[in-house]
């Protein structure tokens, strides 16, 4: 069987071979090797290859929980044998991008939280930024070592051309994938070491100790002396993401401590050890900002620390990502990304927003409400694919009823075009089909700059003709091979 | 170490000890069961003790009401019953819960022999565990917990972390060596059966055999079971792995090894090294002249404030 594009071939979106938008010739060149071999090797080869692969995943353990749907609490993410390859040529472009944004939202998030000098200069309407729930007044005025801010961020990218890749959202907070795509890379070298020689990729395996370097570098002013002592800091077993944090921290080597094992003491942070108090200068944290301190957010959470803003404040403890960067990843703040780019580094934007309309201006409102049904619409507060309108595939009467709730609270909302994904070949019950993918490179900043490895988590919407690649939607992971040339 | 990390160690690995003991437990019902004049009586006994040995009896009967002990209900009790928070079943549950939350201090053996034992165990069917497959399941466990110890004993550092799986190994050990022991005491004799006589001696055996001492009983003593040497021999002996002194004198050598690493002693150190002292030297002739039932009921107490004062001073 030619394992190429037989399978679900209905919509017409859907016969697009890999990486083809309209010019394919040269995207295609790079799956050339992927190609033959998917079509050389058999079937059922490939079948039980994939068999393979997922023993080793459920046996390492690499698992997400998925909450409140029954079932296997324990799942493993659907992994995908066939490799998303992204050029040389096409990365260098990628990276710089990526790096430039990075280093925006850094500028933002240090501005915004002392001179406010975008919203003086009326490039951000002040208004959206000082009364949005991502935007704390704790942090006002407070210094961070290094100025940075989201010192760990994954952004999400979608191609539709061969040389347009567009950011889908930025997630600066406590983004998650980063081991899915050093796990995914492992279990490819061991199930096909040969392929992975013949295409010459980029190595991932370094970004654990790029992570606890990065770490390092921002370590706060009032530290013990000698090696700065960095925790991972986890809510725990539950976590959907818990199976990441133990793995970093493994592999960082580095104490995976929960809120219970940190305590404040005269404004320090300790960890509970079995040789008594252990003084903490750098946390990890993958808890959200409204549980890390009691005391000063959320009374009720049982999973940060009491005191620890206060330790932080005082500059004994620094927090990565630090606190209050939700202001950057805001749905309606995204739309303003490329000024940002403009305003603090004086450069054109390497890559792309999706145009977006907000509801909450009058005249975008009427042309989504009067397009909903070629437009996609996302609540700005909404997150992991829930409680949107994908307007192609949606009927009349979902519409309208998405029309109903719009009209309600327009400034909930935003609508963007549905772009024309790029698919990449993805091994299913019925051969090789086309499947929807994007990619999620993950960007350390630490005090001397901005780093990345070549490469990133790339998702794909399992079911076909689906746009929705989000782990709670069914969609599935890729290794995402960056070639050398 | 994290001390939630050691306490998480702690109990995993007396979670997993406890599993093997209730099958062991269970197993020494079964052989008593078995005996005619026991099954004349519809092995209530038996049962009844299997119950009193495995700490369970009070929970049995708020569940089941205090007329219900047979063989199933008690083996579906102690093995399998999620409501039972030490049932072999919820140690196995724990015991993972544990492993999870400090996966990053165990090798991968450690973890992978704890993980597919809990996989498995959720396959079985309590309902399939009759007859042979009783014997089958118990013996499994064993396996299974024998190759979770073995997996620590030969890919563990020789760290801290391996202290503390020593330590909950051993103190769950004694505990439960003492539980068993006094299996015996809970089971009346039949009224037509004389002490020292054939039933007497066969109850003895089944609990040397609960323990995989009964050869090895054979090959000290070299004579026939009587009391007061399998007492010697599970209280005194410390050739016996299984023995009080053997447990004691473990958990003295790793809490001696953490004092060392850490540099500091604290009321742990001194109850175990009197414990272990007061094993040393003690008699066979006083524990029973003192009873046997009540110098295990005030051992399972002292090592029970052992384990308080090692939570106290590492783990919390």
């Amino acid at each position: 069987m030619n394992g190429w594009a037989t399978a679900g071939t209905g919509a017409p979106d859907e016969a697009r071979t890999p990486e083809d938008v309209r010019s394919p010739e040269h995207v295609r060149a790079a799956y050339a090797e992927i190609r033959a071999w998917l079509t050389q090797t058999p079937h059922d080869r490939l079948q039980l290859k994939r068999r393979e692969a997922e023993v080793l995943f459920r046996r390492i353990g690499i698992t997400f929980a998925v909450y409140g749907e029954g079932g296997d609490p324990e799942r493993i993410l659907p992994f995908d044998l066939v490799p998303r390859i992204v050029t040389g040529e096409e990365w260098s472009t990628l990276s710089r991008g990526l790096a430039q944004r990075v280093r925006a939202l850094n500028a933002f998030l240090t501005d915004i939280y002392h001179g406010q000098d975008i919203l003086k200069a009326g490039v951000i309407p002040a208004d959206l930024v000082l009364r949005n729930v991502g935007y704390l007044p704790q942090m006002q005025g407070l210094k961070v070592p290094g100025n940075v801010y989201t010192h760990i961020a994954g952004i999400d990218l979608v191609r539709t051309d061969e040389n347009d890749f567009f950011v889908l959202e930025d997630n600066v907070r406590t983004p998650s994938g980063v081991s899915y795509m050093l796990e995914n890379r492992d279990v490819m070298m061991r199930l096909f070491p040969d392929l992975l020689s013949a295409h010459q990729v980029r190595p991932v395996d370094h970004y654990p100790s790029s992570l606890r370097d990065t770490l390092c570098s921002v370590a706060p002013p009032n530290m013990a002396a000698g090696q700065p002592t960095v925790v991972l800091l986890t809510p725990g077993i539950y976590n959907s993401a818990y199976y990441e944090h133990t793995f970093l921290a493994d592999q960082m080597g580095v104490e995976l401590v929960e809120g219970p094992d940190l305590f404040v003491s005269e404004n320090k942070v300790f960890m509970r050890t079995t040789e008594g108090p252990k003084r903490v200068d750098i946390i990890y944290r993958r808890i959200d900002d409204a549980f890390l301190d009691p005391l000063v957010f959320r009374p009720d959470s049982q999973l940060g620390v009491p005191g620890l803003i206060d330790a932080y404040r005082a500059g004994n403890v620094t927090l990565a990502n630090a606190v209050g960067t939700g202001i950057a990843d805001d749905k309606m703040i995204y739309t303003f990304v490329p000024d940002m780019i403009r305003f603090y580094l004086g450069e054109e934007p390497l890559l792309n927003n999706v145009p977006t309309r907000w509801c909450g201006r009058s005249d975008d409102c009427r042309y989504v409400l009067e397009h909903l049904d070629e437009l996609v619409v996302k609540e700005v507060r909404g997150s992991g694919g829930y409680g949107m309108l994908v307007g192609p595939k949606s009927t009349r009467a979902e519409q309208a009823a998405y029309a109903e709730r719009i009209k309600a609270n327009p400034e909930d909302f935003i609508a963007q075009p549905t772009l024309a994904l790029s698919t990449c070949p993805t091994l299913v019950e019925e051969g090789v089909a086309p499947r929807h993918v994007d990619l999620r490179p993950f960007l350390l900043v630490g005090a001397n700059g901005v780093s990345l490895v070549p490469g990133g988590l790339t998702r794909v919407a399992l079911k076909q003709g689906s746009l929705v690649v989000n782990s709670s939607q069914g969609g599935g992971t890729k290794d995402t091979w960056v070639l050398a040339r | 170490m994290l001390s939630r990390t050691a306490d998480n160690i702690y109990w995993l690995s007396r979670n997993m000890e406890r599993a093997e003991n209730l099958a062991r437990i269970i197993e020494a019902g079964h052989r008593m069961a078995l005996l005619p004049s026991s099954a004349a009586e519809g092995g209530y006994d038996e049962w009844r003790s299997a119950l009193i040995s495995a700490g369970v009896a009070g929970g049995f009967v708020a569940r089941h009401g205090e007329e219900a002990v047979d063989q199933r209900r008690v083996v579906d009790y102690i093995a399998f019953d999620r409501d039972n928070p030490s049932s072999i079943r919820s140690c196995i549950e724990n015991a993972r819960r544990n492993a999870r939350s400090v996966r990053t201090a165990l090798t991968s053996e450690m973890w992978e022999s704890i993980n597919s034992t809990w996989m498995e165990m959720n396959r079985i069917d309590p309902a399939d565990v009759t007859g042979t497959e009783l014997r089958n399941f118990l013996d499994w466990i064993k396996e299974r917990v024998t190759l979770f110890r073995g997996s620590a004993y030969g890919t563990m550092i020789r760290d801290d972390a391996y202290a503390f799986v020593r330590l909950g190994t051993y103190v769950e050990r004694g505990d439960n060596t003492a539980r068993i022991l006094d299996v015996k005491y809970n089971i009346l004799l039949p009224p037509e059966e004389t002490v020292g006589g054939a039933v007497d001696e066969y109850q003895w055996m089944s609990i040397l055999r609960s323990v995989s001492a009964h050869r090895s009983f054979h090959w000290l003593y070299r004579t026939n079971v009587r009391p007061w040497l399998v007492a010697e021999f599970l209280i005194l002996r410390p050739e016996m792995p299984r023995s009080l002194v053997a447990c004691v004198r473990e958990v003295d050598t790793q809490l001696d090894y953490l004092a060392k690493l850490y540099g500091r002693r604290a009321e742990c150190h001194r109850q175990a090294g009197q414990l272990h002292a007061q094993l040393t030297y003690g008699r066979t002739e006083d524990i029973f002249q003192a009873g046997l039932h009540e110098f295990l009921t005030d051992f399972i107490m002292r090592n029970a404030r052992l384990s308080d004062e090692i939570q106290r001073c590492y783990l919390s």
